[in-house]
């Protein structure tokens, strides 16, 4: 099976129902990803396809064949992402950080659909769980993000 | 490890010794315990070393600067989100004189040096700036000292006509400068100050100031590693499958044959407890032990803390109501029985809290090695790794001097990562490597983390209070029913008060002359453990609700009544003040708001880890539930390290606090806990976070706990608001419970 993520094409061999996490955490070694419940309350496990956030622990792999995967070892290079990633660190957003990759990329689709999202916005995008309850710091970078 | 766990005073077990340099290597390439490793025996050099160190004192046990004067610090205490590694990288390069910012941070290797948490080890007590500070400060002054002696030599000047700047030594006569990092290895070979001067507070440049905190981006951009996302060469991916009720054991596996022919299967082991598949990745030694069938056998007589069959959680919950009794007396003031015969008014209530997991994001995980030289090596989240080192020795069978312990940055934890027999999945991990020959990466399924999680205890209190004419509160008893943490895994004694079943109804200051609080310890069925703020969590919810109920049967207003009991007690009357006036001035309502919603306020206090806490909540209510809208929190932790940490820990305690106050319930049936992950268990969801306004209070008091404190007073508050509103008192939690619809207007 191929994958193409972040740019680069990937074989893979794997059970076609095999989720796109696992194949992404175990199969690629790409940890940025995180696995939080595995059946996609949390949304630690966002990634992009085709630039929508989509939760990958219940994204199986054969359903993503020819589509574009980003995940958050690539986020620096997105536009949109370097924003984010930058006004995530200006308003010290993590704190112990497990879901955060998650919010990153959430962030980052929601900024490509909809550069200059209203409060309303931000809070039907910004849906993933952190239980160290970061979410008003979360609210602020995404505003903030908006405006660079 | 909860507020009141008698903590010896950390400068004792440092006694009279300045800091040492026993073994004379630098801050600079090998560590100390590397060194002693390879010249003797790894357990006669711990053995030796136990009794010779002095915790906290040795530098190059802590510190190390590299060639490019940035500095690797090795922490005593473990980061999971609460900001740790910053405020060690504040303290000591405070007086290293080393910007923050050049400090990289990891948690320290088992070891004498590290024993900081009262002659102990352990993150978790909100202590470990507090324990740690003056000694931190010392280690750092310390080494600064050092650095300038080396630089006198170098430069063949007196140390006296030398300065730091961050990084440097500086001669101001010639106008030169050497960095900290072409010195650290002459610095080293020096003898150790026996005295430092430590800077005067009034010229920090770092503490006390909002400085970033270290790990930000990598944990914005997903390079943060924790446990879970370590990589070992030629491991085995591990899944397990508990037995539902704990004691069971594995009997018949119906289908073997298929479950070890699916793809990347390695083996099927049978543990005790549990079943594990190991495979080539995890997701499929996941679905294989699931795939498994096993039949379950039912407990030994006997086995320790096995599930009752029939154990349901609301029955235990109407027993702990009903269980009667005045207990053993934890605290006594005045004559609170004499004082109800006379009492214009007496009031009753009964509260209740339910069973809680620590639903941190990240999975528990364990990663074992078995070493050629016998050494057993191990990558696990934990918050005491020298008690995790010794209880891994005993599931290995080996000593513990022979277990190499890495302990990663956690991916949450709220007390989730202490030693708990049965919640820890590295036992597991050791057994499985040593069977299969291999190493070993165990994850634990959020399904399997949601049956073998320690449970935040279910509580009850009894409350009774007694009014004079006036209506004010004379006497009050309390007594708390059911079983604490700290008896649990520390040991209880029978005629004893377990301090964590009863902190936060114990320990208030308000001035009621006549007060009584007592426990009645009655065993949980559950495996109970540590949860952010431990017995506060729910006593404080408990007695600062029924606080309200007090107030309400005297006729009093809730603020002007707490205002009047403190008032000989200017740090809380001050801080009372100051949540107040952070809020706009005091007003309870109801009242409308200008969006139209009718809206009310509650307040709560409490003295939580060390620190004073004073809360503020607004809530209206919206289709038959509670809507927080703002939480004022005015906290006084006599000094501080961080504010801008503070800030965040704040905000992130009022969020767990409102959670725990709103959603969650661990519900038990037949022995069986009926959420298996979020979809049944629902925690603190973005939208219903409210605004939270945080006013830092420093009274000079000594310096008090940041990571728990802010939770106390959330539920509290919440619900004396909601009962504002809804005119009826609320003694059980979670809110989601109620059907307050119809209520709302």
């Amino acid at each position: 099976m191929e994958l193409t993520i972040n740019g680069s094409t990937h074989q893979v061999d794997v059970e076609p129902d095999t989720p796109l996490l696992w194949v992404l955490r175990d199969t690629l070694g790409m940890t940025g990803t995180k696995y939080g419940c595995g059946v996609a309350q949390c949304g630690a496990c966002t990634v992009l396809i085709d630039g929508q956030a989509t939760r990958s622990c219940v994204t199986t792999v054969d359903s993503v064949g020819g589509m574009a995967i980003t995940t958050i070892e690539a986020i620096e290079q997105d536009a949109e992402g370097r924003k984010v990633v930058e006004a995530w660190v200006a308003n010290q957003v993590p704190q112990c950080g497990y879901c955060q990759s998650g919010q990153v990329m959430a962030a980052t689709a929601l900024l490509k659909q909809t550069p200059q999202p209203t409060d309303d916005d931000i809070a039907g995008a910004m849906v993933n769980l952190c239980r160290c309850g970061t979410y008003n710091a979360i609210s602020a970078a995404v505003r903030q993000a908006a405006q660079a | 490890m909860n507020d009141m766990t008698p903590i010896r005073d950390g400068r004792s077990t440092r006694g009279e010794d300045g800091p040492l340099n026993i073994s004379r290597r630098g801050f600079l390439g090998a560590a100390a315990t590397l060194v002693l490793s390879v010249t003797v025996p790894v357990g006669r050099a711990r053995a030796q070393a136990a009794t010779a160190v002095a915790p906290g004192t040795r530098v190059n046990a802590f510190l190390e600067i590299r060639p490019d004067s940035t500095v690797l610090f090795r922490s005593a205490f473990i980061e999971g989100g609460q900001g740790v590694f910053t405020a060690m990288a504040q303290i000591v390069g405070e007086e290293l004189d080393v910007d923050p910012s050049q400090f990289v941070v990891e948690g320290a290797p088992p070891g004498p040096d590290y024993l900081l948490t009262g002659g102990g080890r352990f993150t978790g007590g909100s202590m470990s700036v507090r324990m740690s500070y003056e000694t931190m400060r010392k280690l750092g002054a310390s080494a600064r000292h050092m650095l300038l002696q080396a630089a006198a030599e170098r430069l063949g000047v007196p140390m006296s006509e030398l300065s730091t700047e961050p990084g440097r030594v500086v001669h101001a006569a010639s106008g030169q400068a050497i960095p900290y990092g072409e010195i650290a290895d002459a610095a080293t070979e020096l003898p150790v100050p026996n005295d430092v001067v430590l800077r005067p507070s009034n010229s920090f440049r770092w503490i006390g100031k909002p400085v970033a905190r270290l790990d930000v981006r990598e944990k914005s951009t997903g390079r943060a590693q924790y446990a879970i996302d370590l990589k070992i060469d030629g491991v085995l991916h591990a899944a397990v499958q508990h037995s539902p009720r704990l004691g069971g054991e594995p009997g018949k596996l119906a289908n073997e044959a298929e479950v070890q022919a699916m793809p990347g299967v390695h083996s099927i082991h049978r543990l005790p407890g549990a079943v594990a598949v190991l495979a080539d990745s995890w997701w499929r030694a996941r679905r294989a032990v699931e795939a498994l069938q096993v039949t379950w056998t039912e407990p030994a007589a006997g086995t320790p803390h096995a599930m009752p069959a029939d154990f349901s959680s609301e029955a235990h919950k109407e027993m702990l109501k009903s269980t009667s009794g005045d207990g053993v007396v934890f605290e006594e003031h005045g004559n609170p029985v004499g004082e109800f015969a006379d009492a214009a008014r007496v009031i009753e209530g009964t509260y209740d809290a339910p069973y809680l997991v620590h639903g941190q994001l990240e999975p528990p995980s364990a990663i074992a090695r078995w070493n050629e030289d016998g050494t057993l090596e191990l990558w696990i989240p934990n918050q005491a790794p020298e008690m995790f080192q010794a209880d891994a020795a005993k599931v290995a069978g080996i000593e513990p001097d022979n277990v190499i312990i890495h302990s990663p940055m956690l991916g949450g934890f709220f007390g989730r990562h202490f030693l708990y027999q049965t919640a820890n999945p590295f036992p597991q991990a050791i057994l499985l490597a040593k069977a299969a020959g291999r190493p070993v990466k165990l994850i634990w399924s959020r399904e399997e983390e949601f049956l073998r999680d320690t449970l935040r205890p279910m509580g009850a209190v009894r409350f009774r209070a007694g009014l004079d004419a006036a209506g004010l509160p004379v006497a009050l008893d309390a007594v708390a029913v059911g079983e604490g943490p700290t008896g649990r895994w520390f040991g209880r004694q029978p005629d004893k008060v377990d301090s964590s079943a009863v902190e936060g109804i114990a320990g208030k200051v308000y001035a009621i002359p006549n007060r009584r609080v007592g426990q009645v310890h009655v065993d949980d069925p559950a495996i109970i453990g540590f949860w952010r703020s431990v017995g506060h969590s729910m006593n404080d919810f408990f007695y600062e609700t029924f606080f309200d109920e007090m107030a309400d049967a005297g006729g009093q207003d809730p603020y002007e009544l707490r205002r009047r009991l403190l008032a000989d007690s200017p740090r809380h009357s001050n801080l009372l003040q100051a949540v107040a006036d952070l809020s706009g001035g005091w007003k309870r309502g109801p009242f409308t708001a200008e969006d139209g919603t009718r809206r009310a306020r509650g307040v709560a206090m409490a003295s939580p880890f060390g620190s004073e806490v004073a809360t503020i909540a607004e809530v209206s209510l919206r289709d038959g539930g509670v809507v927080v809208h703002d939480v004022w929190v005015a906290i006084d932790p006599g000094s501080i390290v961080n504010p801008a940490i503070i800030e965040a820990q704040v905000n992130s305690a009022v969020a767990l606090g409102l959670s725990s106050a709103l959603l969650e319930e661990v519900v038990y049936v037949d022995g069986m806990p009926q959420a298996r992950n979020f979809d049944g268990y629902p925690i603190l969801p973005p939208d219903r976070m409210p605004r939270v306004h945080v006013r830092i209070v420093e009274s000079g008091a000594p310096m008090g706990g940041i990571g728990e404190p802010g939770l106390p007073g959330v539920p509290p508050a919440v619900v004396n608001a909601a009962s504002v509103l809804t005119g009826q008192r609320i003694r059980s939690l979670p809110l989601s419970k109620l059907d307050l619809k119809g209520i709302e207007g």
